[in-house]
């Protein structure tokens, strides 16, 4: 049975393309066959993350439009089998995308046998977020630690509630997660970031994870890597937490304090 | 041929002693809809029609939808026209609109006249996501359109998620009880009383449709805006002291006052 996971925010550059590069990235570690596609059509991006960028032939809209098959379009992932990646057109504008079109390509590929389909939306809640969402079955939403993102989040969970397939057909809901990126404990510390607990209190829907501002997410899209694969970092680390608790097992969330551990404590963990 | 245009065979004579049908151009006020939120009207309404009461009296008027430019945006006609209706203005039908507006238009039995400056038939495209309100249970989830529990059945309502940013809830003709918490950005919105278990961020406002008794609780008070019968206070003149407390709202000597309750 195939999951259709959508990764939005409302609010832009909060780290929806990071986090769908390495959801979709852990979740194929773990051995499920996932394909991660890019609904931000016009606005090429998470081939870069995942560094296929050179690879791409056809993309979401060549398929949405018949000018190519999936096979053609999905690009395997020469790191991890099972990871594939739909990337979106740059030449495209925004209305290539249809209800119809995406419903095609998302049946498609739950009868290809992809345990995760992970869709990477566009900033905003017009068409483009709103065609991202409609047929998840989970959704992830990604909020940085201030007022707007949190608003924006709010916005879209409404959303979900609301304008999506499940919900128009009177289906059980979205499940709906939060993960909290770019949390900088020094600043959460200092009172100068909303914290975990009040954007918890505020958005009610269970925490996913949260991941650290860290430098190593930079360090990881300039080199094509989804920064899950640096397991010495502290955000590739935060980031399988998250897959491990959004496949059902128990993690302690990490990396919300301040670190004034030493190198050997860190060498040797807690 | 017979050119007449009372045709006068025996059947024709015997309905013309009870009704004919003529064409007559009336000359109808239209209200241009800018902002579809019922609070944010009703507000604006109380403070346009206070300038010049009995200005209008079942003033029969066009709904012009054209100005809203969104085919997206759900419009609650039965709270609106009763709202307009509390202000002289009766509203007929409605001009322009996206499909499904007109749809939902013509639910709410109004009629539908072609907009002003499109020809009949030329609707906007429409998602097939997006549609009217759909009829609500009185326990209800939150949509992003307004959503109402009819008078004639049970008046109160009932929620039991979180109202979000961009959400409206309307209780019309009722009590509005709300489990959770209210957010910043959302609007409800209740004839009667409001209850709020949770935090009220957003915007309240009881006694909609003009009640002076009604009031608002909540369980801790954060809000952008309270109201009742169209008095109101924005978050600037909530007395800082009483945010973050368990407060009941309620009007005194046409005062709008806010008061903590509880164990203070
Ligand atoms: N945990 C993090 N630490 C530091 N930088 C981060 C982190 N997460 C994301 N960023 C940076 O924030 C920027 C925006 O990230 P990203 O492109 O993933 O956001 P987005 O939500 O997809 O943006 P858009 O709305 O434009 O699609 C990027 O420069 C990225 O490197
Ligand atoms: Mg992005």
């Amino acid at each position: 049975m195939s999951k259709i996971l959508v990764i939005t925010s409302g609010k832009g550059g909060v780290g929806k393309t990071t986090t769908s590069a390495s959801i979709a990235t852990g979740l194929a570690q773990r051995g499920h066959k996932v394909a991660v596609i890019d609904f931000d059509v016009g606005l090429r991006n998470l081939d870069l993350i995942m560094g296929v960028e050179r690879r791409v032939v056809y993309d979401f809209v060549n398929v949405v439009q018949g000018e190519a098959n999936l096979t053609q379009a999905l690009i395997k992932d020469k790191r991890i089998g099972n990871l594939y990646v739909l990337a979106a057109s740059q030449t495209k504008d925004k209305d290539a995308l249809t209800e119809e079109g995406v419903k095609k390509v998302l049946d498609g590929l739950k009868d290809d046998g992809f345990d995760f389909i992970v869709c990477d939306s566009p900033a905003g809640i017009e068409k483009g977020a709103q065609l991202a969402m409609y047929f998840a079955d989970e959704a992830i939403v990604v909020s940085n630690p201030e007022v707007s993102s949190v608003r924006d989040a709010d916005r879209m969970l409404g959303l979900l509630a609301s304008k999506s397939y499940r919900a128009v057909n009177n289906m059980p809901s979205i499940k709906q997660h939060l993960l909290v990126t770019r949390y900088a404990p020094a600043r959460a510390e200092a009172g100068e970031m909303m914290s975990i607990e009040d954007m918890m209190e505020i958005l009610a829907v269970p925490l996913l994870g949260v991941i650290p501002e860290s430098p190593a997410v930079l360090n990881a899209s300039n080199s094509g890597q989804p920064v899950i694969l640096d397991q010495e970092s502290d955000a590739g680390q935060a980031y399988a937490d998250a897959i491990a608790r959004l496949l059902g097992e128990e993690r302690p969330l990490r990396f919300l304090t301040v670190e004034k551990k030493g190198f050997f404590s860190r060498l040797f963990g807690n | 041929m017979n050119a007449s245009p009372h045709p006068t065979d025996d059947g024709d004579t015997a309905a013309k002693n009870h009704f004919v049908l003529k064409r007559r151009a009336h000359n109808l006020m239209i209200f241009e809809l800018h902002n579809p939120s019922i609070v944010q009207l009703a507000l604006r309404l109380k403070d346009h029609m206070a300038q010049a009461p009995n200005l209008f009296k079942n003033t029969p008027t066009v709904l012009d939808l054209a100005p809203l430019e969104d085919g997206f945006k759900v419009i609650d006609f039965p709270a609106l026209v009763s709202l307009l209706d509390n202000h002289g203005l009766t509203i007929v039908g409605i001009s322009g609109g996206s499909e499904a507006q007109r749809n939902a238009a013509a639910r709410a039995r109004l009629a539908l006249f072609p907009a002003a400056n499109q020809a009949p038939g030329a609707e906007p495209q429409l998602a097939p996501t997006q549609d009217a309100a759909p009829a609500k249970p009185a326990e209800t989830t939150p949509s992003e359109a307004p959503s109402e529990v009819q008078a004639d059945c049970a008046s109160n309502m009932v929620m039991r998620q979180t109202v979000r940013a961009g959400q409206q809830l309307y209780a019309r003709g009722g009590d509005l009880i709300i489990e959770a918490s209210v957010n910043e950005g959302s609007e409800v919105i209740a004839d009667g009383d409001i209850h709020i278990y949770g935090t009220l961020r957003g915007r309240a406002l009881a006694g909609a449709r003009g009640r002076k008794d009604a009031r608002i609780w909540c369980q801790n008070l954060d809000a952008e805006l309270v109201s009742i019968n169209g008095i109101y206070r924005t978050r600037d003149s909530i007395e800082p002291d009483l945010i973050g407390k368990a407060a009941v709202i309620e009007i005194q000597q046409d005062k709008l006052i806010i008061r903590a309750f509880g164990f203070v």
